[in-house]
């Protein structure tokens, strides 16, 4: 079987498991599993994690209106939008940041006390809350605690700065592991493919060649649908 | 409380439908024998679209991923973890053992690592080498043909390398090392580390037209919807039940095994979770596949006036000697692996090279070995994904924190530049490390929980100091820093708790000797001929392998064993 046929059947051979019905009756024989085209709903929850989800789905926020003001404004300042790629504001990260600071609590409080710091410099600064400044006056305060401190003796913006290292993680994982933030890392996996090797480009670049002693191990990919035999040493005989 | 019995009586009961416990119900069932098996967990197959993760993307979780749930993340296929809402274990004073168990048809080879490995010669008489611990009753040798079969069998790819104590198989070709493993082996062998094709039980190749191949997605700890992968319901329950021998019972949680006025076993009494009432099944031949500990349990709840410590226990050897694999870790930032080109590298669900042990422990100071994995690539992104990325600048001298597009590039010239180690080794069996009944405290079923006792000692912790210098080294190598702090002896040197590294073993040891050990060389009990027990816990010792691929061979060896007794009808 030539390469691209081998694709297609890997290809096929995927989805065809994946989207397979009547999994009691274990009918492993790809060619006659039956196709369902419908993709199942959810994401493979046992009825507990759907309880607990639900639980989740239908408590109130945990943040006030006014403190999810400060998150998204915060997130925005974060990862903006730019010419080219959505920011925070569009993959939707001040959603995500509600939802997982009630599936995971530990986030709560350092939240809250982060944002009543927040608040606090702010009207300190400039006699207003944080939402209420301009860019300008944001930044000012954002740049105090976005950097580590230069000379390591400053103690009083250490609580913003431990609270924003908190709001920039969760920030930056709520956007790349979001469909426009995988888009823009560029992540290519996640799907059937054949995996043959480090492409030749790359390899060049990093000034790196795979050892043919090496590579005479490795699977043939022309062959991979051949049923494997072996003589009685163990030596394959059709790679 | 009426226990209800069935009428009909089995040729065997298989309890838990494991590593162990699947492969003895393939053999028995293949054989002509009638069984049932019953497991706690739920049914699970792994191309059942309304419980599959495989493919999900991370979106597609509200957590992105993050291990709420699930301890290794929303998408990995195991149904409980170290905690099981229900059923707790408790540990003696000062001392912290971590138990995993997956409460599903198939138990944890829905999600372990695949990573394959063969016990060497060398690993079966470990104490004619180094006077500790105790020699196994079985040689390479008696088990070298059941590997052999079990790799034809289930699949498993690798190298044949002619080494002294990594055997050999019937290996299906590995895959090509991906480009951050290409730096792994020039940094590795540069410390004198060799480093070869892994071996995972994976299907790079077909060996039967009933499973798939390998479509190179990355994630089998999610479990294969093309059966591509080990697990135990694919690969034996599943083929099993198309003999027509078995009967299934799922969700149903084994108490104690039953037994008559000879001591023998009748069959076994288990909850069944649906209604919560307490049934029993009747059998020639009883056989534990519940894991080391949950078999040890069993066979502690099992007390009658012929066994008044517990089944098999007359020696006092049940639950005792448990030992899990030794685990420690560090991890690298390889500046070369900066801004990459990004292309699909997801390869197999797992490392596609890893290093054997190389050392000569008589010139060391601590006794036995470990192997070590490699992880890094450009993975999916997940919940946890971006964490700290600006802190990565310190190791390159520029400038660290910040926001907006810096942060933005920071992320991308960052992205697959990280590397770790990670060591498993071996630890010495201990008579003191155990798991005995608490009798103070009962889970949901009303069963007396396991109590554990299990304390590292100083060979552990220096073969730990062995591992993270060893890593350091080696990240240097590959001209990268190691990120944080390395762990010293005050965090003894990363050594993780027993248990967290899942590998536990040993708690019903074989041996020739009924006073020193729980079965003789077939997994039999001494105490009791009609009793088997098929999982980890008659290992006598570990090795710097992980245990699941012996575990099957010698479950295949104790089947036949079974089977033949059976015909004979000596049990
Ligand atoms: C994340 C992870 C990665 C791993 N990676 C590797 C690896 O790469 N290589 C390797 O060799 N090993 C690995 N392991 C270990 C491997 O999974 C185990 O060694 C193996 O599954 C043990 O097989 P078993 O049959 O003894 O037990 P299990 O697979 O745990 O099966 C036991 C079954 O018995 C059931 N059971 C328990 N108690 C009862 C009861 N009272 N009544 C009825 N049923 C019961 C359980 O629900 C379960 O289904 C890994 C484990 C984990 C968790
Ligand atoms: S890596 Fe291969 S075997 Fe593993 S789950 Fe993906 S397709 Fe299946």
């Amino acid at each position: 079987m030539d390469r691209r046929e081998s694709i297609k059947n890997i290809l096929l051979g995927s989805a065809l498991a994946g989207i397979a019905i009547g999994s009691q009756s274990c009918e492993p024989d790809l060619e006659e599993t039956p196709i369902n085209l419908e993709k199942p709903k959810g994401y493979g929850r046992t009825p507990f994690e759907r309880e607990h989800d639900e639980k989740i789905a239908n408590s109130p926020d945990f943040f006030s209106a006014d403190e999810l003001s400060a998150i998204a404004a915060l997130c925005d300042i974060i990862l903006p939008a730019n010419d080219e790629v959505g920011g925070a504001i569009e993959a939707k990260v001040p959603d995500f940041i509600a939802f997982i600071v009630k599936d995971l609590p530990m986030h709560q409080l350092p939240i809250q006390g982060g944002l009543m710091w927040l608040n606090g410099e702010s009207q300190k600064r400039f006699e207003k809350a944080f939402v209420a400044l301009d860019t300008a006056q944001q930044l000012s305060i954002i740049d105090d605690i976005a950097y580590p401190d230069p000379k390591k003796e400053s103690t009083t913006l250490e609580p913003g700065r431990v609270f924003f290292t908190r709001i920039r993680n969760l920030t930056l994982t709520g956007f790349y592991t979001s469909k426009i933030g995988i888009a823009d890392l560029g992540y290519q996996g996640n799907r059937a493919n054949m995996w043959d090797g480090v492409p030749q480009d790359v390899l060049d670049k990093h000034g790196l060649s795979y050892e043919a002693e090496w590579l005479a191990k490795c699977v043939n990919q022309e062959k991979r649908e051949e049923i494997a035999r072996w003589d009685d040493k163990g030596n394959l005989l059709n790679n | 409380m009426q226990i209800k019995e069935a009428p009909k009586e089995y040729d065997a009961i298989i309890v838990g439908s494991g590593a162990g416990g699947g492969m003895s119900a393939y053999m028995l069932a293949n054989a002509g024998m009638k069984i049932a098996v019953v497991e706690a967990g739920s049914f699970f197959d792994p191309k059942d679209p309304a419980t599959m993760t495989q493919m999900k993307w991370s979106y597609e979780s509200p957590r992105r991923g993050a291990s709420t749930n699930r301890a290794f993340g929303d998408f990995d296929m195991s149904w409980g973890d170290w905690k099981v809402e229900g059923e707790p274990y408790t540990n003696k004073k000062g001392t912290d053992f971590r138990w995993w168990r997956a409460r599903m048809l198939g138990g944890r080879t829905n999600h372990w690592g695949r990573i394959s490995l063969r016990f060497g010669p060398k690993d079966f008489k470990h104490r004619d080498v180094d006077g500790l611990g105790e020699n196994w009753p079985i040689s390479y040798e008696e088990i070298k043909p059941y590997y052999d079969r079990l790799d034809k069998m289930i699949g498993v790819f690798g190298s044949n390398e002619g080494l002294a104590n990594d055997p050999d198989g019937f290996f299906l070709p590995p895959p090509k090392p991906r480009l951050h493993e290409l730096y792994y082996i020039k940094g590795a062998r540069k410390s004198n580390v060799p480093v070869i094709p892994s071996r995972l039980s994976i299907l790079t190749k077909r060996i039967n037209k009933d499973r798939g191949i390998c479509f190179y997605c990355g994630q089998c700890n999610r479990s294969c919807s093309a059966y591509a992968d080990f697990s135990s319901g694919s690969c034996f329950i599943f083929p099993a039940q198309k003999s027509g021998q078995v009967d299934l019972y799922t969700d149903c949680m084994v108490k104690n095994v039953t037994t008559n006025d000879e001591g023998l076993a009748t069959g076994v009494s288990y909850i069944n979770k649906k209604d919560m009432g307490e049934y029993q099944l009747k059998s020639r031949v009883v056989v534990l596949g519940a894991s080391a500990c949950s078999s040890a349990r069993i066979l502690l709840n099992s007390t009658s006036k012929q066994h008044p410590n517990g089944l098999g226990n007359s020696s006092d050897h049940v639950g005792r000697y448990l030992h899990d694999s030794t685990g420690s870790g560090l991890t690298g930032f390889v500046p070369a692996l900066m801004d990459r080109k990004v292309y699909n590298e997801d390869g197999v669900g797992g490392m596609h090279v890893y290093s054997p042990w190389w050392g000569d422990n008589s010139k060391l100071d601590f006794p036995r070995g470990y192997h070590i994995e490699v992880w890094g690539g450009l993975g999916m992104p997940a919940y946890g994904f971006g964490f700290d990325v600006e802190s990565i600048n310190k190791y390159i001298g520029a400038s660290v924190g910040g926001y907006g597009d810096k942060l933005r590039d920071d992320v991308k010239r960052f992205y697959g530049s990280i590397v770790g180690l990670s060591g498993r080794g071996e630890s010495i069996a201990r008579y003191e490390n155990r798991c005995e009944l608490d009798e103070d405290v009962l889970d949901r079923f009303g069963i007396p929980v396991l109590q554990f006792n299990y304390k590292w000692s100083e060979y552990e912790r220096l073969q730990a100091k062995h591992m993270v210098d060893s890593f350091e080294e080696i990240i240097t190598n590959m001209g990268g820093k190691v990120m944080g702090e390395k762990p010293g002896k005050d965090k003894e040197y990363g050594l993780l708790n027993p248990g967290q590294i899942i590998h536990e073993v040993g708690t019903t040891r074989m041996g020739n000797d009924p006073l020193k050990s729980v079965t003789n060389k077939y997994q039999q009990l001494h105490d009791a001929k009609n009793v088997f027990i098929v999982d980890a816990g008659p290992f006598t010792s570990q090795a710097d392998k992980n245990c699941t691929w012996t575990i099957m061979a010698l479950s295949m060896r104790a089947s036949e064993y079974i089977i033949d007794q059976f015909k004979k009808k000596n049990i």
